[in-house]
């Protein structure tokens, strides 16, 4: 009688750590709720309960039902996370949404059936192997991430100096008033870098509409996937053009070169305005745009002694015209600073990549020293019950 | 003590105003944000800070002095490197496109495109000569010289018969060509070798 208290109470403890139920929303419509019952009782949900006659039939809601109905499936599929979503119309609850006659299961109930008590130790140990499976995974992205990142930070801080001659001489002009923008955004192709993409999309977003306006036209040019996926949505119509796969390669100028000339072709602007993450430290990116006039901008802010009515004191050797060496000047100070904002986006995303992979294995960690203790703590107290259980068995025989 | 004399001089003679605003003009503090921009950035993205601009992220140049300075400052850079930084130097010289330019300080202000041919640098008896490919030069009027390159290296480090070979390779293509792209690319490989060699026997 008390082996059967113990084992009972502990069924309870370990039921009660860890139950989870999958029920509906009360606020969706019922048309929607219909919808999710007949997908979950299609997809492999035991529905038998809730037919006419069955113990889960009153109360004779759809509700009611279809709260049955997603909580079989979702015991069924092992109580996966996502397996409890149905399109937003269900949550996870963990009281017990059971009625009287109504017993709604759960995954102890499921999986360890009364006597079977090592069971759930085994479910928390495929549990921790798999956490520490993806630990080992997080690892070696950060490792990987790390060393990339000391080859490509020596090049970024090398190509620093490319720019600034450029700046120099033509200055900085982020509030140039043009007919024509061109939107550069740089981005990365992969993914589990921190915030730096949305950073570039959003900084890119906002300066759309600082440049557009009436008699105006700005259109992106998008370097990297990631870019790519999150304009695609809402920006469709103003993307010029896309390029993808430019880290490929370790980045060289000559492959920048041809990046920039390939935009230069396909694109009419007045003004290119390159976005992307400055490197400052392995934690710390500065959001950055670039500006870079067209020879004929250049030529007529300098004339009407505009912002760059310094340019007119120089004298300009080389070339047919002043206007040739201008286009030329343009096209090269693209190149350079494309090549340097390119590099420096590289070594943010394998930055930002280090710091995400490391905050996540050492998350992994913490999870795996918590089902750790859980694990432990199952295995001692069944310990302890088989000692009860020889002890009391053993003092009923002898006295 | 002598140092301060010809300003307490100037003064004492009732001069000291163009001292003084001379001395106040001397370091302007350069705008390092376009306040314009950032105004324009507030309104439509009142939530999010303005992205930084390249400016701001450069040490101000110095303002054009009013006598000339006996050094040049000479910035020399490559995509992969900056060969030299902030170096004061005696004199360069340039291969721009319309010959050979040498720079003293004090140079009239001048942006020149450059051709394959040597740069070399002069600081005192010492002169470091390097082959650029092509490129830029500007030449400011605050004695700052920049020159930007795509490819350089020192000239000690080209092999000359290697340079013959190229000279004889690109020749022979060159009057083989058929197509004009042929053509100008093998004309490219003929100046940029002729260069080189003029550049060793020179």
């Amino acid at each position: 009688m008390a082996t059967a208290l113990v084992v009972v109470l502990m069924v309870a403890v370990i039921g009660g750590s860890d139950a989870a139920w999958c029920v509906c929303k009360s606020d969706k419509s019922s048309s929607t709720l219909q919808k999710t019952l007949d997908y979950a009782c299609g997809a492999g949900a035991d529905c038998n309960p809730i037919l006419r006659n069955g113990a889960c039939y009153n109360p004779d809601t759809v509700l009611a039902h279809c709260s049955y109905a997603v909580n079989s499936y979702y015991q069924r599929k092992g109580q996966a996370q996502q397996a409890c979503d149905f399109s937003g119309t269900a949550t996870l609850t963990s009281t017990d949404p059971s009625t009287s006659g109504c017993t709604y299961p759960t995954s102890n109930r499921d999986l360890s059936p009364l006597g079977t008590r090592s069971i759930s130790t085994q479910v928390v140990r495929n549990r921790m192997k798999s956490v520490k499976n993806i630990q080992k995974i997080t690892k070696a992205m950060k490792m990987v991430a790390a060393s990339k990142l000391r080859a490509v930070q020596s090049k970024t801080e090398n190509s620093r100096g490319l720019w600034q001659p450029f700046t120099a001489l033509l200055g900085d002009t982020p509030s140039v008033d043009v007919k024509k923008n061109v939107i550069v955004t740089i981005t990365s192709d992969k993914g589990l870098c921190g915030g730096i993409n949305s950073t570039s999309v959003k900084i890119s977003k906002s300066l759309y509409k600082l440049t557009s306006g009436p008699e105006k036209e700005t259109k992106y040019v998008l370097l990297g996937e990631k870019g790519k996926v999150q304009m695609v949505r809402d920006s469709k119509n103003s993307i010029e053009m896309t390029i993808t796969e430019v880290q490929k390669n370790p980045i060289n100028y000559t492959q920048v070169s041809v990046l920039a000339d390939d935009i230069l072709k396909n694109v009419e602007y007045d003004a290119l305005r390159i976005i992307f993450n400055k490197f400052h430290s392995v934690v710390s990116f500065i959001p950055t745009v670039s500006t870079i006039l067209s020879p004929e901008v250049v030529e007529r802010e300098s004339e009407s002694g505009g912002k760059l009515s310094d340019l007119d004191s120089y004298e300009i050797e080389g070339g047919e015209t002043k206007a040739e060496v201008l286009q030329n000047l343009s096209e090269f100070q693209f190149s350079c600073v494309l090549y340097n904002a390119v590099l420096e986006n590289a070594c943010s995303e394998l930055g930002a990549r280090m710091s995400a992979m490391d905050s996540s294995s050492r998350n992994a960690g913490e999870m795996l020293d918590r089902l750790t203790l859980t694990y432990n703590r199952t295995r001692q107290a069944s310990i302890t019950t088989e000692l009860i259980e020889i002890i009391s068995g053993a003092s009923a025989l002898t006295g | 003590m002598y140092r301060q004399a010809s300003r307490l001089l100037v003064r004492a003679l009732g001069g000291g105003r163009p001292v003084g605003r001379a001395f106040s003009t001397d370091a302007p503090v350069a705008p390092v944000e376009d306040s314009a921009f950032v105004e324009a950035w507030k309104k439509v993205a009142p939530n999010l800070d303005p992205p930084k601009t390249p400016l701001s992220f450069m040490k101000p140049r110095p303002p054009t002095p009013s006598s000339i300075p006996s050094k040049l400052t000479v910035n020399f850079v490559l995509p992969y490197q900056s060969e030299i930084s902030n170096k004061e130097v005696d004199m360069v010289i340039v291969p721009a496109t319309t010959g050979q330019m040498g720079v003293l300080p004090g140079h009239v202000a001048t942006i020149a495109e450059l051709k394959p041919g040597v740069l070399s640098v002069h600081d005192g008896n010492e002169v470091t000569k390097y082959f650029v490919s092509s490129g830029f030069a500007f030449i400011h009027a605050n004695s700052i010289a920049d020159v930007v390159a795509v490819e350089a290296v020192p000239v000690d480090h080209i092999d000359p018969s290697l340079v013959q070979k190229g000279l004889a390779d690109f020749t022979q293509k060159l009057s083989s060509a058929t197509t004009e792209l042929e053509k100008a690319e093998a004309q490219i490989g003929v100046d940029v070798h002729s260069a080189l060699n003029a550049a060793l026997t020179g």
